[in-house]
Formats: structure tokens, C-alpha cells, sequence
């Protein structure tokens, strides 16, 4: 039997916000984007064959957190659902596994998170090695910065570089409506803003976002009927580096680079990454092979806003847009997890029937 | 309909204490710590590790070779914390950084005291400032300090009895502190209940009355929006003793928890069963909420005390076999 393509046909992202009027569970975030979506494709929830989501109960501060979001969708009759505790890109790929299977022809995938309800950098603390690292609460903003300054130090970026980054990421947040951050920006002037965590400025940083998205997957003639130019999902792979934050060579990124080589990254025209600090943009182009060709998250990216869970799930949606609008024949949308870009996932969409 | 006010909100706080077993490696790792002194692994390409890892980071292979290193060492990377947060090594302003110990090929994070940001660079040379008491945790490396700074008011580790117990376990607390959000239909009914008011919502789509509301109807996945007031009358729908005494047990056992169904609700609730000898406690028995005196109302279902039997006959099966 044959392995049937699998395609994005559709994407849709809450308003990106410092804090949202909402619970923990995602309901009020997840019920306007599920209708969005759904209505957008002529499609109800009783049609869709797969549910997956991504999300933590450590954001939430409750077990089981990810149970009270199912309410958003309906779930008498009883539901095909999962969960991952990661970013909802990666119940994309559990969904898109799914769909290879046969076994459904639709999948929505949904991630949601409410950082602003605890201290989200401490609360990231806890991502680190339990036994030598976390008891000490390094925060996420620490580890980056430690990051950053390897790479200057060591000639591999500079903080005009970085600037550079965010300059472009913000000028590009102006355009994009539900980006929490945007304006009319350069190098010159971020350059001039006092650090955070030295060598870190605040716009190397991307803020604290609550948020939530949603995508919808379809395979073969499911997708064609759904959409007119479904962004065919041409090569999709996630790699994990050690939990030892200090085994890694941190100004590289090789698990980023051995997702390039699996999905094929050649002749993207768009490119979607999740990089929550300045400098990793640059080590994520740099391991993606990127040229100057290449359009670098023209959403405004993770910089312009960073909800967790569901910020990766969103790059690859936004890239998605590109191909179903017509407007580049191939993209590609990356996700990020972990400390210091530890987990990486790629995935590669054409055009084309 | 829900009200206009914002949402109601509180300070909620999780913590848990995490006890670990150690194992082959880490045990050592730690032993060595409480008794003022640093183990490295070596790695499969004969690198040593610092902190120990149990499997080589680039082969996967099992280690088991312990070296010893020096306290004193070199910061490979840093920053600055100005303002440290709860549970950091430092209370005052510091500098995380990457140190590389001497005997170790890579780095261990921990804090550098140096008092300003001016004072720290990549390269420089520092050494472990030792906890006065020592447990067998990544925190009886109190902070590290100048190496220049190792005077007689930074005393040497003071040498464990050599008799003391290997470290078997570590205990580490985790406390996240949060701020709990009800929803908007949550708040409605709270601040109804704060009024002596019992406020569901039916679903607009599948006519099921909600107690509490809901931001989405499990069923349909919308937001409950029609408001209905519910009387405090209700039956009985399934119940069980509670006879095994716990951790924050408020009433003596035996006594009932019973699942409450509200005249005119679709969902019934959890709620307490008093004001008669439990084992005549039954399926079906019709109940009234006997609330707490009105001074002491705020909004949370804890203003309705328990409920208590109203006499009235027994409801029949058809009236709460389909809320089972």
C-alpha cells in the first residue's frame, strides 16, 4: 500500500499577547480558533479524524491540564486523541505520522499556553539536568545569554549581527496583526538599549506570550478537495542533542543541521524559525544553510512573540501560508524546545499536485 | 450571558519535593561534594565531564571512570543576574558562568560572587567557595569566588569523617508560584454563590444545564452562555462512606460524599452528605444545602456547609438514571 502525501490545508493563531483574559486550560483561546479554522475549510469537528496537541502542565500548574482543554473541541462521541508535553509542533509530526499510516485522512493540531499565569523563566529552570543544574534555577534568559557570549567571544557572532536580527524581526512584527511586538526599527538604535543579561539587550529576548494555534493536516485527495494548493508536507525530521547543556558545542547547532540533511532543505524561498533569542537566528540559518535569498520569518518570528507550546506549531503554519496563498513554491517551517535550541524539528512544504 | 467584571483570579502556589536516587555515578558525584571535594567522568574519547554523566553525551556508552579535579578553575562563558529570583545560590546580585575546572574538559554551571559585573571576564581565574553544611547536593558548592580572593576568611573544606554513609538519594524542592484564573462563566457562579445563589448555564446547542458553567460544553465545544438560577434542592444520585482517615481530614469518619444533582441541573456535583447516621445515606435521597451563616459567604461553594435529607420521599430511578 501506498504511504499517502500528507498536506497543511489549514492555520490559524490567537492574538499574541503579554497576558490573555483566560485559563490555563486554552478553552477561551482554543474555541475562536478551532471555529476559525474549520469554517475557513467548510469543515465541523466531526470531521476531522485525529486531534493532537502540545502543551505543559508545569505552564498550567495543574496535572492533566491538557484534559480541560478537550472541552474546546467536543468530545461526545469520543474522540481519536493525543497529547505531547512539548511544543504543538511536535503533535504536528505525531499527527502527520497519523495520517502516513492511512488509518485517518484529517488531523488537527492545536497548541496553547498561558505563560504570563506563573514566572515563566524560572519556571523553564526546570528543563534542566535535575541533578547538577536545576537545583541551582538558572534562568532561561541566563542560559541564553551564556550562549550568546560563547559565540562572541569566540568570533562566531557579533552583537551587530544580533541587533541586525532583531532590527529585522520587529520591522517585520509591524506587519503581521496578531504579533505582540512590531515597529519601525534598526541595528544602530538596539544597540543603544542597555543589557538584560549581559550581553543580552531585551530585544535580543523574545517577550512572554500567551497564545495558542491551530493546524489542520489532510492526506492526498483529502487535501485537494479541502484546498485548491495544499502545502504538501515533502519532508519532515526532529533530532535531539544531549541533556548535558555543557557537553553541547553551543554556537552550533547540529541537531538542527541532521534535520536539514533528512528533509531536504534546498531551494526554500521561505523560512519560518523559531529562534526566542537573537543570536540563535543566526546559528539556526547558519545550520539550515540558509543564503541571503531566503526570506527569514517574515511573520516577525519568535522575537515578536513567543507562546509557548505553540509558537513552533506557528512558524510551521506561517511558512504553510506561502505555499496555499501562492506565494513561493517552497518553504520551510522550524521548531525549537528544550534549553539553548536542544531539540530541533524541520518541516519542508511544497506546492504542486 | 456573562457579567462584566473581570474574571476572578488568586495566588496559587505548587510545590513538590523531589527525591531522587542516585545510582553508580551520580552517588559518588554527590558523596564527594558533601565531603568538600569534586568528581569528573572520563568520556568515551577519554574527555572528562564535570558534572559526572552517567552515559558518554556523544556515544551513548555507559560510563564508569571517576577522576577527581581541582576546585579551582577557569569561566569558559558568563552573565550577570542583577536582581536574583527565589532558590538562585546568590542573594545578591552575581554572575552565572561556565567554569572549566582544572582536571576537566568541560564546563559546570554554577554562580560567581564577585560583588560587580566589571569584575567578571572569560578567562579568569576562580575557585569553589564551599556551603558550611553539606548534604550531597550541587548546593554545597555554595558560590565560586576570585581565585586571588582565597584567603584565611575563605577556609578550605572541612573534611567529612571519612566513616560517613555514601549518598544514596537528593531531595530537591520545586516551588512554582502561579496566579490561578477562573473563567469568565466560573466567576459568575462565584460570585453568584457569594451571594447565596446557586448560577448554571444551559448550552445553547445540546440544552444541558451546566452547574458550575463552563467555557465550553464538553459535548458541543461552545461556551455556555444562557444564565439559570438553580434551587439548593436536589437527589441524591450516587454516593460512598468515606471511613479511611487522611492527611487534612476535616470531619471524623464515617461520613458521606455523595454526588448532588440539583433540581433542574444536568450535571451533578461532589459535595457532603450530613444531618443523618451515614448508612441511611441512599440513591435517590432527596437533599437540601444547609449553608453556612451569611457573614461567613464568599465566593466559593464552601458557603453551602453540606447537605442535609428535606424528608420528601425518594426521587425515582427515571428522574437521575440517565445522570449516573
Amino acid at each position: 500500500m501506498a504511504v499517502p502525501d500528507v498536506a497543511v490545508v489549514g492555520f490559524a493563531e490567537a492574538p499574541n499577547l503579554r497576558a490573555a483574559d483566560a485559563t490555563t486550560n486554552g478553552v477561551e483561546m482554543l474555541v475562536p480558533l478551532f471555529e476559525q479554522v474549520l469554517d475557513e475549510l467548510s469543515m465541523t469537528r466531526h470531521d476531522i479524524g485525529f486531534w493532537c496537541s502540545g502543551s505543559s502542565d508545569y505552564l498550567a500548574g495543574r496535572a492533566f491540564s491538557f484534559i480541560a482543554a478537550i472541552d474546546a473541541i467536543g468530545a461526545v462521541p469520543p474522540i481519536n486523541e493525543s497529547h505531547v508535553e512539548m511544543d504543538a509542533a511536535w503533535a504536528l509530526y505525531e499527527a502527520w505520522v497519523k495520517l502516513r499510516t492511512g488509518e485517518v485522512d484529517t488531523a488537527l493540531v492545536y497548541g496553547f499556553g498561558k505563560s504570563s499565569a506563573g514566572d515563566l523563566r524560572r519556571t523553564l529552570a526546570l528543563q534542566l539536568d535535575p541533578y547538577s543544574v536545576a537545583p541551582l534555577w538558572p534562568d532561561s534568559v541566563t542560559i541564553a545569554a551564556l550562549q550568546a557570549r560563547l559565540g562572541l567571544e569566540t568570533g562566531m557572532w557579533t552583537e551587530r549581527e544580533m541587533a541586525e536580527v532583531s532590527a529585522r524581526s520587529l520591522r517585520d512584527g509591524a506587519t503581521n496583526p496578531l504579533a505582540q511586538r512590531g515597529h519601525a526599527t534598526d541595528a544602530d538604535a538596539l544597540l543603544a538599549e542597555p543589557t538584560l543579561a549581559d550581553p543580552l539587550r531585551a530585544y535580543d529576548c523574545a517577550p512572554i506570550t500567551d497564545g495558542a494555534s491551530v493546524v489542520v493536516l489532510a492526506a492526498a485527495d483529502r487535501a485537494r478537495e479541502l484546498r485548491r494548493d495544499p502545502a504538501w508536507i515533502t519532508g519532515m525530521a526532529h533530532r535531539t542533542e544531549s541533556g548535558t547543556l555543557t557537553a553541547r558545542d553551543l554556537t552550533r547547532s547540529s541537531s538542527t543541521q541532521d534535520c536539514s540533511k533528512a528533509a531536504g532543505t534546498d531551494g526554500v524561498a521561505v523560512a519560518e524559525l523559531h529562534a526566542p533569542f537573537s543570536h540563535q537566528d543566526i546559528v539556526l540559518r547558519r545550520a539550515l544553510g540558509l543564503g541571503d535569498a531566503v526570506s527569514v520569518s517574515p511573520s516577525g518570528g519568535a522575537l515578536c512573540g513567543n507562546p509557548m507550546f505553540s509558537a513552533g506549531l506557528s512558524r510551521i503554519g506561517h511558512a504553510a501560508r506561502h505555499v496555499l496563498d501562492g506565494r513561493a513554491e517552497k518553504v520551510l517551517g522550524h521548531a525549537t524546545s528544550g534549553p539553548a535550541l536542544q531539540q530541533n524539528l524541520v518541516c519542508v512544504m511544497e506546492g504542486g499536485n | 450571558m456573562t457579567g462584566t467584571s473581570p474574571p476572578l483570579s488568586a495566588p496559587f502556589d505548587v510545590g513538590f519535593d523531589y527525591t531522587r536516587t542516585l545510582g553508580p555515578v551520580l552517588g559518588p558525584f554527590a558523596t564527594a561534594l558533601r565531603d568538600g571535594r569534586v568528581l569528573g567522568i572520563r568520556g568515551t574519547d577519554r574527555r572528562v565531564h564535570v558534572p559526572v554523566v552517567e552515559f558518554d553525551p556523544v556515544t551513548g556508552d555507559a560510563l564508569d571512570e571517576l577522576v577527581e579535579v581541582s576546585d579551582f578553575g577557569t569561566v569558559v562563558t558568563w552573565t550577570w543576574q542583577s536582581r536574583p529570583s527565589e532558590g538562585q545560590p546568590l542573594d545578591r546580585s552575581f554572575a552565572w558562568a561556565m567554569i572549566r575546572l582544572d582536571g576537566a574538559d568541560t564546563p559546570l554551571l554554577h554562580a560567581v560572587d564577585t560583588g560587580s559585573a566589571e569584575a567578571m571576564w572569560t578567562g579568569m581565574r576562580v575557585r569553589i567557595r564551599w556551603a558550611d553544611e553539606r548534604s550531597g547536593s550541587i548546593t554545597d558548592i555554595a558560590c565560586f569566588v576570585p581565585a586571588d580572593s582565597a584567603t584565611a576568611s575563605e577556609p578550605e573544606a572541612p573534611a567529612a569523617a571519612s566513616d560517613a554513609a555514601p549518598v544514596t538519594t537528593v531531595v530537591t524542592p520545586i516551588h512554582l508560584h502561579l496566579r490561578h484564573s477562573a473563567s469568565a462563566q466560573e466567576s459568575d457562579y462565584l460570585r453568584a454563590l457569594e451571594q447565596g445563589r446557586l448560577l448554571a448555564q444551559r448550552c445553547t446547542e445540546c440544552d444541558k444545564v451546566y452547574i458550575p458553567p463552563r467555557g465550553a460544553c464538553p459535548t458541543c465545544g461552545v461556551p455556555t452562555t444562557e444564565p439559570v438560577e438553580l434551587p439548593d434542592t436536589g437527589t441524591v444520585t450516587t454516593f460512598c462512606i468515606v471511613n479511611v482517615p487522611f492527611l487534612g481530614q476535616r470531619i471524623a469518619p464515617p461520613y458521606v460524599a455523595a454526588y448532588i444533582l440539583l433540581d433542574g441541573a444536568d450535571i451533578a456535583f461532589l459535595h457532603l452528605v450530613l444531618g443523618c447516621d451515614a448508612a441511611h445515606v441512599r440513591m435517590g435521597m432527596r437533599v437540601r444545602a444547609v449553608w453556612k451563616p451569611r457573614e461567613d459567604w464568599s465566593t466559593t461553594m464552601e458557603n453551602i456547609d453540606h447537605f442535609a435529607p428535606t424528608g420528601e420521599p425518594d426521587a425515582a430511578d427515571e428522574t437521575y438514571a440517565h445522570h449516573l
